[in-house]
């Protein structure tokens, strides 16, 4: 990179009560580039970028924006407009369109002045026709948002920013809700427009991705830069250490001889009130020291498939068959009573009971367990017991067994599950996303557990969006598409990729 | 069947509708600005209220017709104003919020009432709105009686209809106003207030339901009684899902239960000996709740609705 820098960020700090979320970060971004900033969950990576957009207030630092003639101006801390007004735009991790919006008055929102009572759509439209033209990125205009697709809304996202006349864009995890294809296409789109000297800063941790279309690549570990490197002398195993500060494990998976099935479901109809709470004719089986991967792009069928094998929704149609005896649909007392245990998809919300207590939450599935009450009446210091055992064992951190479970941070609150689940030695493991928002050092806990429940003799449906976790940890892999299953002859990232977004592989 | 058609064909039946209709069309566009902006505003009863106590009072007072309209909306807006800044600067439950304005601004105008007034049994009167006469619409068959010999309040309220869908679907402030209510994140990420236009909107949309307040003691009748909004800010609440929270349905769904409640009233006159009268006066309730069953179970709420936003919590 031969060019000169257009944005610094200096010594810029954050602390959020007694947690430094940023210390003392210093970055530099050059022109026309793609620089990558990645870390584990928590490094500080969305708040470094939010006090560059002006969300955030640092308690120490300063920014600087050079522009086309060389001068350096410092940015005015703490004031989106003042961001916004210097040319950076931000494109969030969760999307900030209003659906009942179509894409141009989603775009327009806050460029026009509130007392005029004529709109210039027109001007508007030529406008974003010109980004269209240069960048390929193209979305329907005048449709309501709340009726485009992921890709389509990622799309008018970035359009809205460009339309702000961004000369730095910050995209923050731009591809997790895309398919492997949607998200090539996009940093096409991205390098073609820094060609036209736009910078860019993405946040990721796809490494792939980040190692095939960054040009320099700036590591953050517990909200300090701990490295920064040009991609072309980067691999993933070198970036790897430097994000987790030690190389990763690599799963361990033996061979192991399949046993009976554990879990068959057989033409499974679900008609729901809308498409992605609908499933038609679905039918797979796990057997006993067998993972089952299920892939595919949220909003595919997954978490009502998830939902009926939990006894959580009624069936229209089909059979569930657990260790070989039918069971009702919609029983989920009878199915745990069965031997399924369940890692749900939103952990906060049905996962635990966040106003009862951590220790409460460990037994909540085994009530009448001789271990926890006896002639109805709950035996305190057993359950108490109980719980520090299995904290200790899990490696369940956090205020202690009294503590209100909400409390908890995202991955114990996993922890939390896991102990609840595996304690029960489940027949059938049903893990849906048991990873998502979880930083590499539980991601990878939660992974050895799943392959130990292997091991001992389980079953295990893991669903996920994650094909890297799919491919590592799966014997068998099924692609979710649409309310439909199909079995991926080969396991491959391209194959899987074209089939989650409903091509024939 | 034959009494109703008979009803339904003479001309005051079609003007009284219409003039029932004329406080819940400004209700009702108030409390539509305010859940488009995504707050629910249940102090809408207790502002109808103060509106009708203040415009009147300050008739009576000498400011004229019009200083009373401009009072009425003032005072509306003041009341608004609290109910925005605990549920939108503080985050508090709307409902709760909502329900403690109007006990708060019924309270306050029944307490000022008696105490600008405190020995008079029968309430002064006001000279109040007179119709409009307009010189040959005025007398037109029909039409003329129907439309046009309304008061000015009555033409200000459908006024307002055509100014609250214009600003809602034909300028940036009604584009502002509907993305703060689907999703707030969206206009923060453009540098937009989002405190500022949920303010904004509670307190011009509480401004509106002050004015239906107003009419009823300024055209309807000529004096302040109490209790006589009676349950009119809650038809509005209704009337809000009924119309999909498009003004152009409000302004029929007001229209409708203005020609329930004006049916009634010449109903019990016609078969009045035959029928309890109750079951009369329950008529436009019972109707409202039917059409509502009916309406709502389309209606798409604004996304929203009801969730408190924080800036930096995301």
């Amino acid at each position: 990179m031969t060019s000169s820098p257009v944005l610094i960020l200096d010594g810029l700090s954050k602390s959020f009560g007694s947690v430094r979320a940023a210390d003392a970060i210093s970055l530099k971004l050059f022109t026309g580039e793609v620089l990558a900033l990645l870390g584990e969950n928590g490094a500080g990576k969305t708040t470094l970028m939010n006090m560059l957009f002006g969300h955030y207030m640092p308690d120490s630092g300063k920014i600087e924006i050079i522009d086309g003639s060389g001068h350096a101006k410092p940015l005015q801390l703490g004031n989106p407009q003042a961001s916004i007004a210097a040319g950076i735009g931000m494109v969030h991790q969760h999307f900030t369109l209003a659906e009942n919006l179509d894409a141009l008055d989603n775009i327009m929102l806050g460029s026009e002045s509130f007392i005029h009572l004529r709109r210039n759509k027109s001007q508007a439209i030529r406008k974003i026709q010109k980004i269209m033209n240069d960048s390929g990125l193209v979305a329907p205009m005048d449709v309501a948002v709340g009726r485009l697709t992921v890709g389509e809304r990622q799309r008018v996202e970035i359009l809205k920013a460009l339309y702000q006349d961004v000369n730095i864009l910050v995209l923050d995890e731009p591809t997790a809700v895309l398919t492997p294809q949607e998200a090539d296409k996009l940093f096409e789109n991205i390098t073609a427009m820094t060609k036209n000297g736009l910078s860019v800063i993405f946040i990721s941790h796809k490494l792939r991705e980040v190692l095939a279309f960054s040009n320099r690549i700036a590591v953050l570990r517990h909200g300090r830069k701990v490295g920064e490197i040009s991609s072309k002398e980067a691999n993933e195993r070198k970036i790897a250490r430097l994000m987790v500060g030690e190389e990763t494990k690599v799963f361990s998976k033996k061979e192991l001889q399949v046993g009976e099935p554990v879990l068959e479901v057989d033409n499974l109809t679900i008609s729901g009130s809308s498409k992605r709470e609908s499933l038609s004719n679905i039918s797979l089986s796990v057997n006993k020291h067998e993972i089952l991967g299920i892939a595919g792009i949220s909003g595919n069928g997954q978490t009502v498939l998830a939902n009926a094998i939990s006894g959580l929704v009624k069936s229209s149609s089909g059979k569930i068959k657990i260790d070989g005896k039918n069971i009702l649909t919609n029983d989920p007392s009878n199915i745990i009573q069965a031997g399924v245990g369940r890692i749900p998809e939103d952990r906060h919300k049905d996962g635990i009971v966040g106003q009862m207590s951590v220790a409460e939450n460990m037994i909540i599935e085994d009530l009448n367990d001789g271990k926890v009450q006896s002639r109805g009446l709950l035996n305190h210091e057993a359950i108490m017991r109980h719980c520090s055992n299995l904290s200790s064992k899990y490696d369940v951190r956090g205020p202690g067994p009294n503590a209100s479970a909400r409390l908890l941070s995202g991955g114990n609150i996993q922890k939390l599950i896991l102990a609840r689940v595996f304690e029960a030695s489940p027949k059938l493991i049903l893990a849906n996303q048991p990873t998502r928002g979880l930083d590499m050092g539980a991601a990878a806990d939660v992974a050895n557990r799943l392959l130990e429940a292997r091991q001992r003799g389980s079953g295990v449906i893991l669903i996920s969006e994650d094909l890297d976790e799919i491919l590592s940890l799966s014997d068998r892999i099924m692609v979710i598409y649409d309310g439909k299953l199909r079995m991926a002859e080969t396991h491959d990232r391209e194959t899987l990729g074209l089939m989650m977004a409903g091509e024939a592989a | 069947m034959i009494e109703i058609f008979q009803i339904l064909l003479t001309e005051s039946f079609w003007a009284a509708s219409l003039r029932i209709a004329t406080p819940l069309i400004f209700g009702v566009l108030g409390a539509l600005i305010c859940e488009k902006s995504g707050v629910l505003n249940l102090g809408i009863e207790g502002i109808f209220v103060a509106g009708a106590m203040a415009g009147w009072m300050a008739v009576w007072l000498g400011t004229g017709l019009w200083g009373g309209v401009v009072v009425a909306a003032i005072a509306g807006g003041f009341f608004g104003l609290i109910h925005a800044i605990l549920t939108v600067t503080l985050g508090l439950s709307q409902h709760v919020s909502g329900l403690g304005v109007t006990l708060f601004a019924t309270s306050v105008s029944y307490f000022s009432y008696r105490t600008a007034l405190p020995k008079v049994s029968s309430p002064p009167r006001i000279e109040p709105f007179r119709p409009l006469e307009i010189p040959i619409l005025s007398e037109l068959p029909f039409i003329g009686t129907v439309l046009f010999q309304q008061t000015a309040l009555t033409w200000l309220a459908l006024f307002m209809v055509g100014l609250v869908w214009y600003v809602m679907n034909r300028t940036g402030l009604g584009v502002a106003i509907k993305a703060v209510g689907d999703n707030p994140n969206s206009v923060d990420a453009q540098g937009l207030s989002v405190y500022g236009l949920r303010i904004g909107a509670i307190v011009v949309g509480s401004a509106l339901m002050a004015l239906g307040g107003a009419f009823l003691t300024m055209s309807a009748f000529d004096a302040f009684f109490f209790g006589m909004v009676n349950g009119r800010g809650w038809i509005c609440i209704a009337l809000v899902i009924f119309a999909s929270w498009k003004p152009g349905k409000a302004l029929l769904g007001a229209l409708l239960f203005g020609a329930f409640d004006a049916l009634q009233v010449r109903m019990q006159t016609e078969v009045g000996a035959k029928v309890p009268s109750q079951v009369f006066l329950a008529a436009p309730y019972v109707l409202s709740i039917v059409a509502l069953v009916i309406a709502a179970r389309r209606a798409e709420y604004p996304r929203a609705l009801l969730t408190p936003w924080f800036k930096g919590q995301r």
